[in-house]
């Protein structure tokens, strides 16, 4: 059974295969970071209703920048896939 | 008798559907290949394709400028790779493989060699229509401006002006702090270059659709007009602080580690930048054209299902174009922020 996993792998790709794992593992970084802002950002504005509108700015912008970090993982398992 | 019939009918149905389908193999089409298409959506290309109609491609053939340093400067337009053979005067359009799109020279003894290429390609010809908008829309508002002094904003004005009072209170003033005038065109010009040209890209026709914002190179110039201007800004401080910072003296002497550390930061912070705005962009038009692909793959194996998918599959590149017009604001507005962050930090005095 294992011989014909590899033959598949062997088939496939491994640059692929570590180029959509990697795409995958980077989501969930972005995924997690995202949500943590956004559960902060909730908990704040229920703290302050007035500052919601500061709040949602700055928020918005920290999750721009976690999600530029995810987008270099992309970025770098797309390299994989072409180099 | 009714079974008769019925057998009858069934009988012949099936033989149609035999037969047309024997008629689609006999011409068939290219199959859609989706990977191809998504790339000739989001890369460079010589002409301007605006739409096929019955396997007729309607496009605007673009001129195309080579330096080679075998024939010197040659200058045509990109319609004489039309013919069969492809090639004009040992110019070659690429179709295929790695080199695909791009034009090489192949010379007397045989060999291939790649020409510089000046040419007014897709992506020149979308940052000059979106740069003349750009100049004419705030130029104009600068001159009513001048000739409508201490009146209220009246049209385009009142449209631009939130937006650029937004930029000077809550992005130059807050990140530069004293002196922030000498940075506020350059900041600017940033933002809206950036914006006009995400949303550009986001329409899918002729002015529209290059993706200008999602080419790496275009990004690579901003990056590094600011990494210049933040260069040519620091002030003694700065330089203080990256080459002999405040740390203990064993991270500096005799191994050097946090100066190379900042030494290093200096270049990533304007590639992150570069990189950013070209995944973001790409990114979200990766995503639009992939659900339009859905339906072209379903259409394949038969029309029906892909008429079915087309209603999920447009709600879908709704949703997601909406998503990308937030994006497109957001990504320009987190340039500029940063951009002006970088600045204020080449010239933070000492506390």
């Amino acid at each position: 059974m294992f011989t014909s996993l590899l033959v598949l792998l062997q088939a496939a790709g491994l640059a692929t295969m570590g180029a959509s794992i990697g795409a995958g593992i980077a989501v969930i970084g972005a995924g997690i970071g995202i949500g943590l802002i956004g559960s902060k950002a909730m908990e704040a504005i229920s703290r302050q209703p007035e500052a919601s509108g500061d709040i949602r700015s700055n928020m918005i912008v920290a999750a721009a920048l976690v999600e530029g970090v995810a987008f270099f993982a992309v970025v770098v398992c797309l390299l994989a896939l072409f180099l | 008798m009714k079974a008769g019939r019925k057998l009858l009918l069934c009988i012949f149905f099936t033989a149609l559907s035999g037969i047309i389908l024997a008629n689609e193999e006999s011409h068939k089409k290219e199959s859609f290949k989706p990977g191809d298409f998504i790339f000739e959506h989001i890369s460079d290309s010589h002409e301007w394709h605006i739409l096929t109609w019955k396997d007729h491609h309607v496009s605007i053939p673009l001129p195309v400028i080579l330096y080679s340093t075998h024939s010197g400067f040659s200058a045509f337009i990109s319609s004489q790779f039309h013919h069969s053979d492809k090639s004009y005067h040992n110019f070659t359009l690429v179709k295929d493989g790695p080199r695909k799109g791009k034009i090489i020279e192949t010379l007397t003894d045989g060999s291939t060699y790649e020409p510089l290429d000046f040419s007014i390609t897709k992506n020149v010809l979308s940052i000059i229509l979106s740069a003349t908008l750009l100049v004419i829309i705030l130029l104009s508002v600068s001159n009513r401006y001048r000739k409508r002094e201490n009146m209220p904003p009246k049209g385009l004005q009142s449209m631009l002006e939130p937006i650029i009072i937004f930029l000077r209170d809550e992005v130059a003033k807050p990140a530069i702090g004293h002196g922030y005038e000498k940075f506020m065109p350059y900041l600017l010009t940033l933002f809206f270059f950036i914006w006009f040209n995400n949303v550009l890209g986001l329409m899918p026709i002729f002015p529209g659709g290059a993706n200008v914002t999602g080419n790496i190179s275009v990004t690579l110039v901003l990056a590094i007009i600011t990494f210049f201007i933040t260069l040519f800004s620091g002030n003694r401080h700065y330089w203080k602080e990256i080459f002999n910072p405040d740390v203990p003296w064993w991270l500096k002497f005799p191994i050097p580690l946090i100066p190379v550390l900042e030494l290093m930061a200096i270049f990533t912070k304007p590639f992150v930048l570069m990189v950013r705005l070209f995944a973001n962009i790409t990114a979200g038009h990766i995503i639009a054209l992939g659900f339009f692909c859905l339906i072209f793959i379903f259409g394949e194996i038969r029309p029906m299902i892909g008429y079915g998918v087309s209603i999920l599959s447009v709600c879908f590149v709704i949703f997601m174009s909406l998503l990308e017009l937030l994006v497109a604001f957001i990504q320009a507005y987190v340039f500029t922020l940063l951009t002006a962050l970088y600045f204020g930090m080449a010239r933070a005095e000492h506390h």
